[in-house]
């Protein structure tokens, strides 16, 4: 058997595991409070949300989503803020800020379109959907498009999660007046917008869907 | 239907402010239990069978008396994850009718003897979480929460906090890990939350839901139907009514070819169990459960291996990783239904593919790989002609399928000629 498993420089097969770390130096500790710049509303809210909980350590979540919408996503200065903070080591932060799904350890663009493409939504068209997000983002850095499991909407599948706001059910030709909302900075289709649903017993039956 | 309880009256505009709530009789039920001995707000949650009208947060009597006597910080957390697929009535509950929820935390806060609550709600819900930050805001000021509620000697702070979009923190350990501030790893159990939870303390979990086997329930009905949405129902009425009588059914001309009758992670059944009445004992005697009562109906236009595919797909991506049969077998069944798309899978995958699912349940700290394993396992059990169709059709299509079937004959060494 000639075949070889693809490997990486590093040996391993899975991609980047320890690309970002000098496996030589010690873990990074505690950053200093005396070198370490924190702006001002960041240290404010932080400790706000610290003040909050029994331990100061549950304020991690609410602490790395305030430094990502200051950074636009979770940096290595944006933890080691947040960290200082803290006063925790930025190694704790990134393995919080790695688990979770809606902190973004690479830099990506400032709106977050994210297309559900679990079970209900995906019998509902949200492949083809999402293929059609993309084209319509269309290479923009201002958006960082990408697929999401369930979302909790699989009564307006396939939907989508706008910046936060729930739209849907998004038929395909509708998507680049989507787009066009979100650029010149207008409530994304607000006629399809979550929030003004009814309960689903107030509305008709859907007679021409496919 | 006139039994409704928790969506009665749901869209009123206003809902969601103090004010209206008030003005329907809202926080009396809080009143009352405030006027009443610690002692008999657990009786008569015990007795009324957990039915009360305050709905949401209610449904936990018998979970209090499992808390330790003495005198310790005891914690109260709702959990507002709601990350199953296909469920979201949780969703429309908290958005339009936030204070439902709070003041049933506070009753069952008071009654378990609570000072500290919190709704872990998912953190792509944010317009709920928002709505949910203002009530308790609200119901700050009016004096239903903080210092001594209403006079009494009871106190009680409610932290609204969200999640970051992780499955896995709906299962109430991990829950707790993330509560914490840390990555949400389920715990091994015992020592359950009631005794060792949130911060080592005891620890009362509940969900938004109220769940009992006498009460209404709420359903969430999706995929191929023509009204999808929530619906609030008598447990035990015949399952064909809910899909056709209330979301409708499929569209015209098409028939349903396999539904979800608890999310995803229910076993699957067929149309021919449509006639079953849906309640808790008739799911589980035709081998699958009621679990988030969410239903996803499928229609014979998808194949049964997309559905598969997606629901193993999201299950891979959600395994926390902490336990090694749901971590690698869910990748595995991934990789074997990628091959079975590609056209290079065989027949022995399938059977492959029910062994990993054996294997799976019962194996790990939570259930999220049980919940992978039982709906795949009762599709190839049900569809495994399809499956093998789809797999012949497939491998036809595919580059394997030009290869000539008849290989040389191989000389084995030893063996009688």
């Amino acid at each position: 058997m000639s075949y070889q498993v693809p490997r990486y420089a590093h040996g391993s097969r899975v991609p980047g595991w320890d690309d970002s770390v000098d496996l030589s130096k010690d873990p990074a500790p505690v950053p200093d409070p005396a070198t370490t710049y924190v702006p001002d509303e960041l240290r404010a809210e932080i400790e706000a949300h610290m003040a909050k909980y029994p331990d100061f350590r549950s304020a991690a979540l609410p602490a790395l989503f305030a430094a990502q919408r200051l950074h636009g996503w979770c940096s290595p200065e944006a933890i080691d803020q947040a960290a200082c903070v803290m006063r925790l080591t930025p190694g704790y932060l990134t393995a919080v800020a790695t688990f979770y799904d809606m902190f973004d350890t690479e830099p990506v663009g400032r709106h977050r379109v994210y297309v559900c493409t679990n079970i209900s939504c995906s019998l509902l068209g949200a492949d083809a959907l999402y293929a059609r997000m993309h084209e319509a983002a269309d290479g923009d850095p201002d958006f960082h498009v990408r697929h999401f499991e369930c979302l909790g909407a699989c009564d307006i599948a396939p939907m989508a999660s706008v910046d936060g706001t729930y739209v849907g059910p998004i038929e395909l030709d509708e998507v680049d007046e989507l787009f066009d909302d979100v650029r010149n900075g207008r409530p994304p289709l607000p006629r399809k917008q979550l929030a003004n649903r009814p309960l689903a017993e107030t509305l008709p039956f859907e007679e021409d869907a496919e | 239907m006139s039994t409704k309880l928790l969506f009665k009256d749901i869209d009123e505009p206003g809902l969601a402010t103090l004010d209206v709530y008030q003005r329907r009789g809202g926080y009396g039920s809080l009143r009352q239990a405030m006027g009443m001995p610690r002692e008999a707000v657990l009786n008569e949650l015990l007795a009324s069978g957990l039915r009360g009208r305050g709905g949401a947060g209610f449904a936990m009597g018998k979970k209090v008396s499992f808390l330790p006597k003495g005198a310790m910080d005891i914690y109260l957390c709702c959990n507002a994850d709601e990350s199953e697929p296909g469920t979201f009535k949780d969703r429309e509950l908290m958005q339009k009718n936030p204070h439902l929820l709070i003041e049933g935390i506070i009753i069952a806060a008071y009654a378990a003897g609570a000072n500290k609550a919190f709704i872990y709600i998912r953190g792509e819900y944010q317009l709920q979480a928002d709505i949910l930050d203002r009530a308790v805001a609200e119901a700050e000021r009016a004096g239903y929460l903080g210092e001594s509620i209403l006079g009494s000697d009871h106190a009680l702070s409610l932290v609204v906090h969200r999640g970051a979009g992780a499955y896995i923190c709906g299962e109430e350990t991990a829950l707790l890990d993330s509560l914490e501030g840390k990555r949400g790893n389920p715990r091994l159990k015992p020592p359950f939350p009631a005794n060792q939870g949130l911060y080592q303390g005891p620890t009362l979990i509940n969900n938004v839901g109220t769940e009992t086997s006498t009460g209404t329930k709420l359903v969430s009905v999706s995929g191929h139907v023509r009204r999808p949405g929530n619906y609030e129902i008598e447990l035990g009425i015949p399952s064909r009514e809910i899909i056709y009588g209330l979301a409708g059914g499929p569209p015209k001309g098409h028939e349903i070819k396999l539904w979800f009758p608890g999310g995803s992670s229910s076993p699957v059944l067929t149309k021919d169990d449509l006639d079953l009445p849906y309640d808790f004992d008739s799911m589980a005697k035709a081998g699958s459960m009621l679990g988030s009562g969410a239903i996803i109906v499928v229609d014979e236009t998808t194949s049964v291996v997309d559905v598969a595919y997606k629901t193993a797909y999201f299950y891979r991506h959600e395994s926390c990783g902490k336990c090694t049969p749901c971590r690698e077998g869910t990748n595995w069944t991934v990789k074997m239904l990628e091959r079975m798309k590609a056209g290079e899978a065989t027949p022995m995958d399938l059977d492959i593919m029910a062994s990993v699912c054996t294997n799976i349940i019962g194996h790990c700290l939570c259930v999220l790989g049980d919940a992978m394993a039982m709906p795949i396992g009762s599709m190839v059990q049900k569809f495994r002609g399809e499956f093998e169709e789809y797999i012949e059709a497939r491998r036809q299509e595919s580059a394997l399928g030009t290869v000539d079937p008849e290989p040389e004959p191989v000389l084995i060494q030893g063996a009688a000629a």
